[in-house]
């Protein structure tokens, strides 16, 4: 029974558990509050829950863990920073809309109330297409490269970055709370979100317990919008493309035997985590409170695979649940090694930590890809 | 007495390949060696060249012995230096170095300097002149005319075919040489130079072991020929004491069986086969013909398969009928169903029931019900690491839109429920040996995978089904039940069912009639009663002249279409 459990769970997450497990029960001992930090935990999984979903689609067609998720991350800083620099136009519009059609509580909802959601609304909006397209292109390339994908994803994912390097100072952008002060023109390396969608899904239905004993914060909204976008992939998962998609991560060629277009799949594929890397990118932002842009997104690929790899998934299979138990267990270390081991150890070890555990993990996955069987 | 086998036999982890093969060589005798794949010929070959796989599963039985001497090879090595020369059907050659580089690769010839008097001869220089005169010697012995200096990679095949024989006669102490099909890629031409250079190194007192297919050169060529059957030496004759037809049945053989032989199916009207050659010339108007459309008609397929390349292959399958495709592996019978379905690049025409197929598109020959088990189970045929239902109805799932629920075209969900029940089906029904639907395909033995291949091709209700070595690697007991289920399938619905399989008296049993496919082209189609010697000729290349009954369909085309003479 135990054993079962042990095979069915994997020792990997069975150790890096124990441990998280260990950290909590030893929080209170160094003066570290567990609900502050449970609260931490929760918060820190809503944010990256959605980079670490955009890992299934390509994982299932067979492309590989996404590397190349930094491309996806900066379609939707496009869109952020779109979403604040045409703010006031978009709502204007919206005020416009309103009028013409004689819909006189559109003005009320939107302009005042609802402001911030229609602001993080128009972020996504903006960043889906964007990542579409990139993504499209980027499936083209996967295609051509069968094999190396993720290899090659890894420098898309590196020179996409350092290419919008150039392109965030040259960008004609306006707006005053983004550009740099001295020059007026060019992106600064971060952007506050303050005043535009800043905790919008966080704060939505927010459960904030703050009594003298208890210190406790769920981030309802933010983890209902995960768990709406898990639902979705799990939909998508389970329609004739998402089945033919897994079937061309199994077995290309019974795909191809089987009429699928191989390409095709794996071209959407790639357009799906694109997009989830996107709208991944916009939730963290507006927990986080900040777009970092520059080499912000440089390293943002590799928590998102470790997380996934720790969940239990290979490099051709993952799941939601994958999805979930190794975003709160990687989170969780996150969380619990600054508090925990540097109130003990009185040194800063977070940091190191987290490299161990996020790049160990990643080694460790990558040299089981070996398929079974075969 | 140059090489005497005594007694030799190989066994394969129990199973035997070899058995109580004897027989002797003398100096410049050239002996023939041919049989069907799987007769043991390579096992023979590793065995007298001491490859390491021979030592590395148990060694040998028997002795073998050179010059009255008992040798045991445990590496080509020792065998070179013993005067035995191997010719692989696979090139060993460096692409990127001349003939001559190749021919004396590693046997070049040094010019001292005061530097090899320090080291070795490693750093000694190459005496370029030397070794160009040596290499033009043996290619000379050939008879052929190639440049020294030609880069390997710039070859035609033939040339490097030479090359490689060139390369065992420099060697000084060559006596004995094997040739493993070394005319299969030659032309006509090439082959009978290559003839005449075999005869003439003969002459020169070196002993040859020619191994072919082609039955008429291993005719004109050998001296003595020896035929090979299931591990078993079957004759060790003089080469004009035996005709093609004989050496075809001693390699075939098995008549003796009794077993049940399908007739072939009725093909009352068909026109071509049934036409005259004066019909032809001068076709009467009035004798109207019912017209029957075969169910499958494929003209001058051509298929761009790795290893199994087709030419040029036409031919016609009746509604209801059970079609055999053999012939020797890497001719091409493999692929004309993996062409038809789109799998590799093709060209030609197939017609399905009168209209015109698409090739190249695997979805238009689904599209078309027809349904494909492939060959490679593993590799194509089954999704190892997804449970059967999804491996059963995954192809009628994705092509015919069944086991889905939600609007077409919109939003489609997969309908498990219906999926597992339909596996459920089938698993009862072939009885698959399994814990149930949603078990992995790859923990199954390998005929129950192959019964998992054929439920997913029954699930698709084709009208037409292709299937590639249907018993390759499953044991006795699961092959009798895979041909049975596809004797029953084809009873009952009236399927038209296209095996493709390497094993002749398989073919035989199951079909109606069998089609002979030899280096990518259709040696001859018969009825699975014909003798089995018969087929064992058009395997070996002799095409059959004597036409009784059925003209050749290409030729017939050619004539209607061009209005020239029938030269059946």
């Amino acid at each position: 029974m135990i054993g079962r459990f042990i095979q069915n769970a994997g020792w990997p997450r069975i150790i890096i558990a124990l441990f998280l497990l260990g950290l909590f029960i030893a929080a209170p001992f160094v003066g570290v509050r567990v609900d502050t930090s449970l609260s931490n935990t929760l918060v820190r999984f809503g944010m990256n829950g959605v980079m670490v979903l955009a890992m299934i689609p390509m994982v299932q067609a067979g492309c590989g863990l996404n590397f190349g998720l930094p491309l996806g991350i900066i379609a939707g800083l496009l869109g952020a920073t779109l979403s604040i620099e045409w703010n006031t136009e978009i709502l204007a519009k919206l005020v416009e809309l309103g009028t013409v059609y004689k819909i006189s509580w559109l003005n009320e909802v939107f302009v005042t109330n609802w402001r911030a959601a229609l602001g993080f609304a128009s972020a996504i909006i903006i960043a889906v297409p964007i990542a579409a397209v990139l993504g499209w292109f980027y499936g083209k390339l996967l295609n051509r490269v069968k094999g190396d994908e993720m290899m090659i994803a890894t420098y898309v994912g590196f020179s996409s970055v350092s290419f919008m390097c150039i392109a965030w100072l040259l960008l004609p952008y306006k707006h005053p709370t983004m550009v740099w002060g001295y020059a007026g023109r060019g992106l600064r390396t971060t952007i506050s979100v303050e005043g535009y969608w800043l905790h919008v899904l966080s704060d939505a239905l927010a459960l904030d317990i703050h009594t003298e004993n208890i210190h406790l914060y769920i981030p309802t909204g933010m983890l209902i919008f995960f768990a709406v976008m898990a639902f979705l992939v799990w939909v998508f998962m389970r329609t004739k493309t998402g089945t033919a998609m897994t079937a061309v991560g199994s077995n290309p060629d019974f795909a191809r035997a089987s009429g699928v277009n191989v390409d095709r799949m794996r071209t959407i594929a790639v357009v799906m985590s694109t997009i989830l890397g996107a709208v991944g990118i916009i939730v963290y932002e507006q927990s986080f409170g900040f777009i970092q842009l520059y080499m912000g997104p440089f390293y943002m690929a590799l928590p998102a695979v470790a997380s996934i790899l720790l969940g239990g998934a290979s490099v051709n299979k993952a799941g939601i649940l994958n999805v979930v138990v190794g975003t709160f267990l990687f989170q969780g270390i996150l969380t619990m090694t600054p508090s925990v081991i540097n109130s003990y150890l009185q040194t800063d070890m977070s940091e190191v930590i987290r490299l161990i555990v996020s790049n160990g993990m990643i080694l460790y996955a990558l040299t089981r890809k070996v398929r079974a069987g075969r | 007495m140059l090489l005497r086998l005594d007694h030799v036999g190989k066994e394969f982890y129990g199973n035997r390949v070899l058995s109580d093969i004897s027989f002797d060589i003398d100096a410049g005798e050239i002996i023939g060696l041919v049989g069907e794949n799987g007769a043991g010929k390579s096992t023979l070959l590793n065995i007298l060249f001491g490859m390491p796989v021979i030592a590395s599963t148990g060694g040998y039985e028997g002795t073998v012995q050179v010059d009255g001497k008992t040798v045991h090879f445990t590496s080509p090595n020792q065998a070179l230096a013993a005067g035995i020369g191997m010719v692989h059907q696979e090139f060993s050659l460096i692409p990127g170095f001349t003939a001559t580089e190749n021919i004396l690769l590693n046997r070049e010839v040094l010019r001292g300097s005061s530097m090899s008097y320090v080291f070795s001869d490693r750093v000694s220089t190459l005496d370029r002149e030397a070794m160009n005169s040596r290499a033009i010697t043996a290619i000379n012995t050939l008879g052929v005319n190639i440049s020294p200096d030609m880069i390997v990679s710039e070859m035609p095949v033939g040339y490097k075919q030479f090359i490689e024989i060139a390369r065992e006669i420099d060697r000084k102490n060559t006596r004995l040489l094997f040739l493993d099909e070394p005319t299969a890629v030659l032309t006509e031409s090439e082959a009978e130079i290559l003839i005449t250079a075999l005869k003439k190194l003969a002459r020169s007192g070196i002993a040859i072991v020619f191994i072919s297919h082609r039955l008429s050169e291993v005719k004109e060529l050998c001296s003595r020929i020896l035929v090979l059957r299931d591990g078993r030496l079957i004759t060790d004759q003089k080469a004009e004491d035996l005709t093609t037809r004989q050496i075809a049945s001693f390699m075939v053989g098995r008549e003796s069986e009794k077993r049940e032989v399908q007739q072939p199916i009725e093909i009352p009207d068909n026109p071509i086969d049934t036409i005259s050659a004066s019909e032809m010339l001068n076709p009467s108007p009035k004798k109207k013909r019912k017209k029957i459309r075969p169910a499958l008609k494929v003209e001058h397929l051509w298929v761009d398969m790795p290893g199994e390349t087709v030419r040029d292959v036409s031919f016609d399958v009746m509604k209801g009928e059970i079609f055999g495709i053999g012939g020797l592996a890497g001719h091409g019978k493999l692929g004309i169903p993996n062409g038809i379905m789109g799998l590799y690049p093709s060209g030609g025409r197939v017609k399905l029931f009168g209209k015109r197929l698409i090739l190249n598109k695997p979805r238009a020959a689904l599209g078309r019900k027809m349904a494909f088990v492939s060959e490679d189970r593993r590799g194509v045929g089954l999704l190892l690491d997804e449970p059967l239902d999804w491996n059963i109805t995954f192809t009628a799932m994705q092509t015919q839109g069944r086991f889905l629920f939600g609007i077409p075209f919109i939003f489609q969900m997969r309908n498990e429920r219906a999926m597992s029940k339909e596996a459920q089906k089938f698993i009862d029904q072939l009885s698959i040996k399994c814990t149930g639907p949603h078990q992995l395909a790859s923990e199954l033995s390998g005929g129950n995978q192959q019964k998992v291949c054929l439920a997913k091709a029954f699930v698709l209700k084709p009208d037409i089904l292709l299937i590639c070595e249907p018993t390759r690697g499953i044991d006795i007991g699961a092959k009798t039940l895979v041909l049975d289920t596809l004797r029953e399938y084809n009873r009952e619905n009236g399927t038209t069912i296209i095996i493709t399989s390497s094993e002749l008296e398989e073919l035989r049993s199951v079909c109606n009639r069998v089609a002979i496919v030899d280096e990518g082209k259709i040696a001859g189609i018969l009825p699975a009663s014909s003798p089995a010697e018969d087929f064992g000729m058009l395997m070996m290349g002799q095409t059959k002249n004597n036409n009784d009954n059925n003209i050749d369909i290409e030729n017939v085309n050619v004539n209607v279409n061009g209005e020239g003479e029938i030269s059946a």
